[in-house]
């Protein structure tokens, strides 16, 4: 294709751009910000024009760039995307700069250090995304922990320095055993393919070839990395304190972006390389994704910090989204990408709204509040809006991603049992309970805590930030269509995969 | 031995005889001039120079010298061949850094008016390492590890500041003392039942039907002691935190890299040598029936790697944690030959560079804070990531490649060991190496959450370096980086360094 090299320049353009920071003095905070805005604005610019040029009707992937990059292993600088990376790209891009621009206010230390971070952590996150080399990914995959662990520990919160580090050898537990799952998998296919290689596009050929007993442990491996990633219940503890402890930014690109890398790599790994194990395994994991779901919900309820609600509302709403790519229709594949962008939005703008309100009080305790209604109307509606959106109110973009994996899993030939979408399906209403509940406790009554007086509403930048993503809340909520066209093609291209290797189950 | 002979003979040892002129010209430079000691160094690097250019001379370049008048094909004592050659020219390019390294010892500028003891020292190591990697004759072999470690029982303790070195030093030499003792022992045995001391002529006959298994077995754990205690492999590991804690840094630096290196390529001369009878197309050995070299070593890797990981967790002397480190490295490398096939020990040499340039550069680091602060305890690291803004960026990447992540050395180093072992269809053994390394995780970034999460209580002065001490650590840290992203010269470099004579 002849913008091949497009992808290349968005990977490139915030590892340019981390470096340039680099070089700019550490007092001259006001121009750090401003470049680190203009350089991942410019990645969003790049990640548009990929979008127009993007065809979504082609099964195949797209922009591919490919130089051949280490001979001796036979590893290529491999990218290229198809409509599930391209959203997952676009969402990336597009929100790093809302981040950059929110924490404005909330980092005033080490600017440079963090703006440095943040795009480095960009790029990593990006190159997971369009990495079509297993080597290659497994490189941005552990690249991305150094500098979200800086994050976490050097601008978090009072733990900070606990959350870091468990986050770290958490996520390094899995990814070296998808390391030697991928080393395992290329070396068991050189031998039908004559040769070693980690192209992806060429493994997917000799992936669901390998016999079961094999496959298994092999999909263990990947699964294992990507659900403590994800995090799908019972690998998630180290959520909480990640995102706790996390300042604003980190928190909504954890939320937002990482987490998706999980269920991400399920969709490009695990499905097409080892379909047989994906439908043998598909109800072990789905129980896991509903104790999840309620799990998470429950827990969210009890929390008195409004941070850890939202933190735990992110396992309940992934287990919904790991339900829909386990439930194998394309309806509830089709719900898990969307759900997947969702999440990404909402509970972002969870994660921004509860960070605005810390910079002004210095407390996240839910008794802290009441009646915020009077004091910060705009806030009060913000959140209002938020919270409705992420309890799956029909309109907003929650509602279009829950109800797409309910109807798949209930009509799923794997899963068999009506059971999974019913228990799902309550942690729709749990969640309205808890964020419901949340809301009142914090919005509405009278304003009791004196020092609340005087609160200021949202600023303008604050708006700013906050302004495109309940756009694109909306525009999901009433028109799914411009998104869920992206993936169409590419997520039925997985699932005709796995029913064409796994027939006698579908048959 | 006929001139001509002779000459041949000599001329396969050129380095070697490099080194020990250079040896002898710096005791005398010493005698003769005592107030140029500063020309010393410089002598040292060009007799390195010199030695290093006569080993790339050398290189596919194979052939046996020294044989004695019994020994049939010609076999001697040295052996001259690419595998060799590749760990010669490691040691010299090691021992060229390690004199730079000493330019910024303050304990060794210390003590300068026995710089020249220092540097003849020196060069007896190095040439006891150069010998002991090609020596292909147990009685050579013995002397040049004697060689090797009695110039480093010196060493360990050259200082004589604090007590802690002369502690390190007897230390070493007990443990040494006892374990070449061993070693001797089997040596004998292994004389007793063959008959001759060259490792190509005990090959044959180890394969003699009427063998007493019980004894080379027992002969062999004698002799792998004293190897093991050179690597530092569990349970011979014991000397290695007391010494390297107590021995000056640069000694400490050049043992874990060089000496270790040494050591790894004496056992696998031994096992490729005398326990293999040829390699099959897909590049693995077999083996003698004689001794289970792969239970042996798959029991003793393991053990040393857990070992060192879970003991380093609980230190808070950075030199000791390195030591503890360098025993869990040991074991990585170790499992490259587990696999006993060409691709691991094609990974274990790749290792070895990558494991010096950044063992090598921790230990520089460590050594110019130690300067300044006067401490290598890991609470004095405290907010030393704004205090020493380049020597605290350079450590962490130093520390992230130990631990091996990518896009450093490091990484690739441990990738390549992986994948000979799920080569070899040793996954549960590959499985438990990743274990140890999340194990190593916590303790590497524990340092660097000292330096950079924590905050320190007492502004830290600020440590700046000298241009020539960033120039050193550019050149170490700069291939830490590159070869994290591309390393095909050092693989290729590497595949064409694994033959040994005769195989």
């Amino acid at each position: 294709m002849e913008n091949s090299q497009l992808l290349t320049y968005l990977l490139f353009t915030p590892i340019v751009g981390s470096l340039i920071i680099l070089f700019i003095k550490p007092d001259q905070e006001k121009l750090i910000r401003w470049m680190g805005v203009f350089i991942s604005g410019v990645a969003f610019v790049i990640s548009m024009i990929i979008y127009v040029a993007f065809d979504s009707s082609n099964p195949a992937f797209q922009f591919i760039h490919k130089v051949l990059w280490i001979e001796s292993l036979n590893v290529s600088y491999h990218v290229g995307i198809d409509g599930i990376s391209l959203l997952l790209v676009m969402l990336t891009t597009f929100l790093t700069p809302l981040t950059l621009i929110s924490s404005w206010k909330g980092i005033t230390k080490q600017v440079k250090m963090f703006t440095f971070s943040m795009l480095f952590l960009q790029a990593g996150m990006l190159g997971v995304f369009i990495a079509l080399d297993m080597f290659l990914f497994y490189v941005f995959w552990e690249v991305m922990l150094i500098p979200m662990y800086f994050i976490i520990g050097v601008w978090g919160g009072v733990e900070r320095i606990y959350a870091a580090v468990k986050f770290f050898i958490y996520t390094m537990f899995g990814s070296l055993l998808m390391l030697v799952a991928i080393i395992w998998l290329a070396v068991y296919a050189s031998e039908p393919l004559g040769y070693f290689t980690t192209n992806l596009l060429e493994l997917y050929q000799v992936g669901p070839t390998i016999p079961n007993e094999i496959q298994y442990y092999m999909f263990m491996a990947f699964f294992f990395s990507f659900a403590i990633k994800v995090p799908l219940f019972p690998l998630h503890t180290w959520l909480p304190d990640a995102h706790v402890q996390a300042p604003t930014a980190g928190s909504v690109i954890l939320a937002g972006v990482l987490l998706k890398m999980g269920t991400y790599g399920l969709l490009r790994f695990n499905l097409p390389l080892f379909p047989q194990s994906s439908v043998h395994f598909a109800p072990f994991i789905s129980i896991l994704a509903v104790i999840g779901i309620i799990y998470g919900a429950l827990v969210a309820m009890v929390q008195s910090d409004m941070k850890k609600l939202v933190a735990y509302s992110s396992v309940s709403h992934l287990g919904f989204v790991v339900l829909g790519i386990f439930a194998f229709t394309t309806e509830s594949l089709q719900g898990a990408v969307i759900q997947m962008v969702n999440h990404g939005l909402s509970t972002g703008a969870l994660f921004l709204l509860v960070g605005f309100i810390y910079e002004r009080t210095h407390n996240r305790e839910i008794s802290y509040y009441g009646g915020l209604a009077k004091l910060v109307p705009f806030f009060a509606f913000a959140l209002l809006f938020t919270s409705l959106s992420s309890i799956g109110l029909p309109g907003l973009n929650g509602f279009i991603g829950e109800f797409l994996i309910l109807v798949g899993s209930f009509q799923s030939q794997v899963l068999d049992s009506w059971w999974f979408t019913i228990f799902a399906a309550s942690g729709v209403i749990f969640a309205a309970v808890y964020l419901l509940w949340m809301y009142e406790r914090v919005v509405f009554g009278k304003v009791t805590n004196p020092k609340l007086e005087g609160l200021t509403d949202l600023d303008a930048r604050e708006m700013f930030v906050l302004i495109p993503i309940f756009i694109l809340i909306v525009w999901i909520g009433i028109y799914p269509s411009t998104f869920l066209d992206i993936s169409d093609t590419s997520v039925k291209t997985i699932l005709d995969n796995v029913i064409n290797n796994t027939y006698n189950f579908f048959s | 031995m006929d001139a001509s002979l002779l000459t041949e003979n000599l001329s396969y040892i050129l380095p070697e005889i490099v080194i020990s002129a250079a040896l002898i010209i710096i005791v005398l430079f010493d005698l003769i001039f005592h107030n140029d000691k500063r020309i010393i160094p410089y002598l040292a690097v060009a007799g390195l120079a010199v030695a290093g250019f006569f080993i790339i001379d050398q290189f596919s370049f194979e052939g046996s010298a020294f044989a004695t008048s019994s020994s049939a094909n010609n076999f001697g004592m040295i052996t001259v061949d690419n595998f060799g050659s590749f760990f010669k020219l490691f040691v010299v390019c090691v021992s060229i850094l390690i004199v730079f390294f000493s330019f910024s010892s303050e304990e060794i500028q210390k003590t300068f008016d026995r710089l020249g003891e220092y540097y003849a020292l020196i060069f007896g190591m190095i040439l006891g390492m150069i010998i002991l990697v090609s020596a292909s004759d147990l009685i050579l072999i013995y002397l040049a590890l004697e060689l090797l470690s009695l110039s480093s029982y010196v060493l360990a303790g050259f200082t004589k500041l604090r007590d802690r070195n002369s502690e390190a030093s007897l230390k070493y030499l007990i443990f040494g003392g006892v374990s070449s003792g061993l070693m001797l022992f089997g040596i004998s045995i292994i004389y007793g039942m063959t008959g001759t001391t060259n490792l190509y002529l005990i090959n044959p006959l180890l394969q003699a039907p009427n063998l007493n298994l019980i004894t080379v077995s027992f002969a062999m754990i004698l002799i792998f002691t004293g190897i093991g205690y050179k690597i530092s492999s569990a349970p011979f590991h014991f000397w290695t935190p007391d010494v390297y804690e107590g021995a000056p840094i640069v000694i400490t630096a050049f043992l874990s890299v060089a000496s270790k290196a040494a050591g790894f390529a004496l056992l696998i001369r031994l096992i490729k040598t005398t326990f293999v009878t040829f390699t099959s197309p897909d590049g693995y050995w077999q083996l003698i029936n004689a001794f289970d070299w792969q239970a042996l070593l798959i029991i003793i890797s393991i053990f040393t790697m857990t070992l060192g990981n879970f003991t380093a967790l609980w230190q808070n002397n950075l030199k000791r944690m390195l030591a503890y480190s360098s025993i869990a490295h040991a074991g990585y490398l170790l499992l490259g030959l587990v696999v006993m096939s060409d691709q691991g020990l094609t990974a274990i040499l790749i290792y070895f560079v990558f494991y010096a340039l950044m063992n090598l550069g921790a230990f520089y680091i460590i050594m110019l804070i130690a300067n300044k602060t006067g401490s290598e305890e890991i609470d004095d690291y405290t907010g030393l990531g704004s205090a020493a803004p380049f020597l605290g960026v350079s450590l962490a990447i130093f520390l992230v490649s130990l631990t091996g992540l990518p896009p450093t050395a490091g990484f690739i180093g441990k990738l390549y060991i992986f994948i000979a072992l799920v080569d070899a269809k040793m996954i549960a053994v590959a499985i438990i190496a990743l274990l140890n390394t999340v194990v190593s995780l916590y303790y590497y970034v524990r340092v660097l959450k000292h330096m950079y999460l924590q905050k320190s209580d007492s502004p830290k002065d600020a440590i700046l370096p000298s241009t020539g001490q960033i120039l050193f650590i550019l050149i170490l840290l700069v291939p830490t980086l590159l070869f994290g992203v591309y390393f095909t010269p050092i693989v290729t470099f590497a595949k064409n360094s694994i033959s040994l004579l005769g195989f």
